[in-house]
């Protein structure tokens, strides 16, 4: 047999091609194109009153300059109707959404208002910033209270800013609490940050006036997608815009949102000019005109008994969704549904309000809500864990859901509209490794002697489960050329995940061939035109299995081919390293190539293996050369649609030591065990688990998008946005747990979030530990940290209750 | 004859963000000063361009010329002199960190250029354009301020010696005028049995300091404190000098010194909040940084 690749941790292919400079980014196409530049609201919240450009006519390179006027005037699609609503939710019952070029309002700063296009980007940005916009400015709304207050509107029509507003609730929680013997009421706040990709968006688009076609290169999440929205927008028949999303530098959710305003501009305006036009966002651009998301405020009561198992659970929760809802209510149903992680809550309720700000939009971020929900349910299990003195891990074992229970079905509706039921997980499973890994007894005496040293030193613990691989589906294309050479291609989009490499051990698997001999091709609408997007820890689940399928389909087809050639039962033979060969008898057999070559009855010979296949070589003229229910050519097509998600789970432990007179905090060790099933590639799922970890030591302790209260970004730059660097990321330790999914037959799930999750709840758990008080708000920065020590002094933060039983114990 | 009379060249590449400036690259300081006699007005320096090019990039300045220093090799240079260490305007920080006679003349430069940024900055920027910049968080301001050096502007036809105490006016602005090049600057080294360190507190490595410090410790022979200084980055619109030889003189070098040192500082400071910090940990973090750093500038001096 071919040694089998699924499982091995095989160097990525596309790598020498990345870090050589020939990987083709969005900005690397389109040398010639026009550029496009943007005029952008410098105000959170106004009235545009008027657009003079009569400065900028004379900037030499020019080419045009659009308003929402052109737009209204464009006798052909859609463009100056207000962006699509990608996904409604009949709790949403306010939606809105923005248009390519502000309208009549601007409701956040950086909102397109006028679009320049010129010779290059340069003569661009010099007209546009010749562009004289007169602004009405209004009182914008900025953050979580404003809106809830509802003093001030983003939105004239939607006079309490709520967005929407969803409630579901399981079993019966008013009497659960009436029966829980102890209660907590916990106050928890997590701050706004952004995916903030190294490469930013990106447009390039191609108009065919002769051939009225149009062909974009985005550096998006769903180039399927956009290709149906430039086509609705632009009035172009499906089959006459293509859209390719090239080697994309990062997504992490930012680039699932479609069509940014740019994605139906700059293909509009190539179709107005009869040009070439690109347009490649900058780094402040992203940072006022992308997406963020995180920012939400809970307040939760949870019931339990004196052994620390969940009763009752209600957690309210408020959702800044920024100026417009684009990508529906999507975070906060993540946040309600995800929150309950491992555990069994008793009877659970859950209340959101999604509220409109004059700020950039909220749409997924990597971990999408989850960050926020695990938070929020693992400061639950520490709280309980210090009110009864127990130890955190043993609480939260306590309320696991257990093996036995799998299928478990938590009796609510998930992000895809389907029931959340966990399909697998061996949760304490997962914390036995995890224990063992940090080695949790040892570490906390450990701790403990350090603490009683002076040091200050905590231990935080938090678990996740994460729903992966949602639906609805996605499918693959594998054909055998005539060389053997077996290409690959999926529809959704890669944004450095490695799919090169993981989809190509996946289909040389299932074919008997080399890796080196498969070549993968994604987001090319060229090449497969039905797909839905990456996003949502989806790709290998969705694409990967697929890709498998379609595998079979062509092994199955080269084996009767062979067997046919071989006068052999096709159930006798088997491929191994490209050839096909019979079972015990390996001299009796045929390359694959030839297999190929056989499975397309040819006319013309154009070269020397193409002889075997014209119509005197072929021997058996019996019946038809392509039989009624066959096909030519060695390939097939297949999908994969599951029935819902699958979850994987993980847990995290870090310790932390805090400065007693500076209160920085650094990191002494980080621990990871997590379960995504069978690896396909434990190289890359650990590249994945320590990408999803740095972002989350960013998000617990660095970055924040910091407004002032008018709506002004004051940090939009990489110097004052603190993304971590490697110097701020610490040693990552993991081990996997490989639970299958019953649900697909590669039994995988999805990593692509999973190291992000957990981030925000472990190091507040640890803090906390460090510290003795209790830590509600993340991100945490020293200052801060400093000011909770001295209001902690001053009595106005509570002291966790185990210090107030040392020092019972001390008296 | 207009504006352009000297060799400048508008931008002709196409894949850059600033708004249109004229370019001069003068290959000798003399040639660099005739073209900022003519055009200093609306100048701008370029020499590393680690602070400068950026800014240019977001548009946040557009002065109408560039006047490229890189070919001014004449200025490339960092030696130890008579009482200090001499730093010529195109000597990269990494030129100055590593050069051995600069360490032991005064080691602080080194002690200090390490927490400059990150080494593929400090690579490319310039020591002498960090000064002229006058950021009131870059670390050499404070290097500056604390030996009491000084920085030598030329103009055409004359050169003036600019003291660090004159030379940072506020926050971004230096003493240079309009037509001036700064040419070199000049950090004295410290008296026999001085001790030096540089501390700071910064959100990320690299980053400009939430707080942070340059101190100097003279003991004398019998072991007690003869002078101590430090100079602050962070904390003020220029680097703030603290002179504690008053309060230490003749004291044993020891914590409780230090200590009360630390607090006649924070008594001293008047920081401003920003995103990363509050004016009140600022204040604190100079009282337990002014610790540190005379403790460890006390135990070098040894």
């Amino acid at each position: 047999m071919t040694s089998r690749l699924f499982g091995e941790p095989v160097q990525r292919v596309e790598d020498a091609q990345l870090v050589t400079g020939r990987g083709h980014y969005l900005d690397d196409l389109g040398h010639d194109a026009l550029a496009a530049a943007f005029v952008r609201s410098p105000h959170a919240h106004a009235r545009v009153l008027d657009i003079d450009v009569t400065a900028a006519l004379d900037v030499e390179g020019l080419v045009a300059i659009y308003t929402y006027d052109d737009l209204a005037a464009s006798p052909r699609g859609t463009v100056a109707e207000a962006l699509p609503l990608l996904i409604p939710h009949p709790a949403l019952h306010a939606p809105r959404t923005g248009y390519a070029l502000a309208r009549e309002e601007v409701n956040h700063v950086g909102e397109a208002v006028v679009m320049v296009v010129a010779s290059d980007r340069y003569v661009a940005e010099d007209a546009a910033e010749r562009i004289v916009v007169t602004y009405g400015v209004l009182p914008p709304v900025v953050g979580i209270e404003a809106a809830r207050s509802a003093e001030r509107r983003t939105h004239d029509d939607v006079p309490d800013n709520v967005a929407a507003h969803l409630l579901q609730e399981v079993g019966d929680v008013q009497a659960a609490f009436a029966g829980s013997p102890r209660t907590l009421e916990l106050d928890l706040a997590i701050q706004r940050s952004a995916s903030m990709p190294l490469e930013g968006k990106g447009v390039y688009a191609r108009w065919d006036a002769e051939d009225g076609s149009m062909r974009v290169y985005s550096s998006t999440q769903t180039s399927t997608s956009v290709r149906a929205a430039v086509a609705a927008k632009l009035d172009l028949p499906l089959n006459k815009v293509d859209c390719i999303a090239p080697m994309v530098g990062g997504g992490f959710g930012v680039k699932i949102v479609h069509p940014w305003p740019e994605e139906v501009l700059v293909p509009w305006a190539a179709r107005e000019l009869g040009r070439e036009v690109k347009w490649v966002e900058d780094r402040r651009e992203h940072f006022v005109s992308s997406a963020h998301e995180r920012g939400q405020l809970h307040t939760i009561k949870v019931g339990f008994d004196d052994d620390g198992r969940l009763l009752a659970l209600d957690v309210r929760f408020w959702h800044d969704n920024g100026a417009y809802t684009p990508y529906g209510i999507i975070v906060p149903i993540i946040t309600s549904t995800q929150l309950l992680g491992p555990y069994k809550p008793g009877a659970y309720r859950v209340e959101f309000w999604s509220l409109y700000t004059n700020t950039v939009i909220v749409t997924p971020y990597r971990g999408a809500g989850r960050p926020q929900g695990c938070f929020a349910m693992e400061r639950v299990m520490d709280a309980i864990a210090d009110a009864l003195g127990l130890d955190r891990a043993e609480v939260r074992e306590r309320n696991f859901i257990t093996p036995e229970e799998m299928p478990y079905d938590h009796h609510m509706t998930f992000q895809d509209g389907r029931p959340l039921i966990y399909d697998s997980g061996d949760f304490p499973a997962t914390l036995a490794k995890l224990r063992t890994l940090i080695g949790w007894d040892d570490t906390l005496a450990q701790v403990a002697s350090w603490r009683a040293a002076g040091r200050r030193v905590g231990v935080g613990l938090a678990c996740y489960v994460e729903g992966t691989g949602v639906g609805p589906y996605e499918g693959a294309h594998v054909v055998v050329e005539t060389s053997g050479k077996v290409k690959v291609a999926t529809g959704l989009t890669t944004q450095g995940q490695g799919h090169f490499t993981s989809f190509a051990q996946i289909a040389a698997d299932e074919l008997g061939v080399a890796l080196e001999d498969v070549e993968v091709v994604t987001g090319d609408t060229r090449r497969f035109g039905y797909a839905v997007g990456t996003f949502a820890s989806r790709a290998a689940v969705m694409s990967g299995n697929a890709i498998a399928f379609a595998a079979r389909s062509v092994r199955e087809k080269a084996l009767r081919i062979a067997g046919d050639a071989l006068e052999a039962d096709p159930g006798d033979l088997e491929i191994v390293d490209g050839v096909v060969r019979v079972k015990g008898s390996p001299a009796a057999s045929i390359p694959l190539a030839t297999v190929a070559v056989l499975s397309n009855p040819l006319r013309y010979a154009f070269d020397e293996a193409s002889k075997a296949a014209t119509q005197f070589a072929v021997g058996d003229t019996s019946g038809p050369p392509v039989r009624e229910d066959d096909e030519p050519g060695l390939e097939g097509t297949d999908y994969y649609s599951p029935v819902g998600a699958t979850f994987a789970n993980g847990m995290h432990a870090v310790v932390v030591e805090t400065d007693p007179e500076t209160a920085e905090i650094k990191v002494l060790r980080y621990c990871v065990v997590h379960d995504c099933g069978p690896l396909i590639n434990p190289l890359i799922v650990e590249g994945q688990v320590h990408g999803g970890v740095a972002q989350g030591v960013g998000g617990a302790l660095y970055e924040r998008m910091e407004y002032d209260e008018n709506g002004q970004l004051l940090n939009a730059s990489f110097m004052d946005f603190l993304m971590p660097y490697a110097s701020e990321i610490p040693h990552i330790e993991i081990d996997h747990l490989e639970t299958r999914s019953p649900l697909n037959p590669l039994g995988i799930k999805g990593a692509g979030e999973a190291g992000v999750i957990p981030s925000a709840a472990v190091f507040a758990s640890a803090i906390e530990d460090a510290e003795g008080f209790v830590i509600t708000a993340m991100p945490i920065s020293p200052s801060e940290l400093f000011d909770l020590r001295r209001r902690h002094a001053a009595g106005e933060v509570p002291s966790l209750r185990r210090e107030d039983r040392r020092t019972e114990e001390m008296r | 004859m207009g504006k352009r009379d000297f060799p400048t060249r508008m931008r002709q590449d196409h894949r850059v963000k600033p708004s249109p400036f004229g370019y001069a690259a003068p290959a000798t300081v003399e040639e660099a000063l005739a073209v900022l006699a003519q055009v200093g007005d609306d100048a701008k320096v370029l020499a590393g361009g680690q602070s400068l090019l950026p800014i240019l990039n977001m548009r946040l300045a557009a002065p109408a010329h560039l006047v490229d220093v890189n070919r001014l090799r004449e200025l490339a240079y960092v030696r130890a002199e008579e009482g200090g260490v001499r730093v010529g305007a195109l000597a990269r920080h990494v030129d100055v960190e590593r050069s051995v006679p600069a360490y032991d003349a005064l080691p602080l430069l080194r002690q200090a250029l390490q927490l400059v940024a990150h080494p593929v900055i400090r690579n490319r920027g310039t020591t002498v354009g960090s000064l002229a910049h006058a950021d009131p968080s870059g670390e050499m301001t404070a290097v500056l301020a604390l030996t009491g050096g000084s920085v030598v502007a030329a103009r055409r036809g004359s050169t003036r010696t600019v003291a660090a105490a004159d030379f940072f006016l506020g926050p971004l602005e230096s003493a240079l005028e309009p037509g001036e090049l700064a040419v070199s600057a000049f950090f004295p080294s410290f008296p026999a049995r001085t001790g030096t360190t540089f501390l700071e507190v910064a959100r990320r490595h690299g980053d400009y300091a939430v707080c942070g410090l340059a101190a100097a410790v003279t003991l004398a022979a019998d072991g007690t404190v003869t002078a101590a200084r430090a100079s602050y980055i962070s904390v003020g619109g220029t680097p703030v000098v603290i002179d504690f030889t008053e309060l230490l003189a003749g004291s044993a070098p020891d914590e409780s010194g230090w200590h009360a040192a630390g607090e006649l500082a924070r008594q001293q400071v008047e920081p401003e909040a920003d995103i990363h910090a509050s004016a009140d940990y600022r204040r604190h973090l100079v009282g337990v940084l002014t610790r540190r750093a005379l403790g460890e500038a006390a135990g070098r001096a040894a």
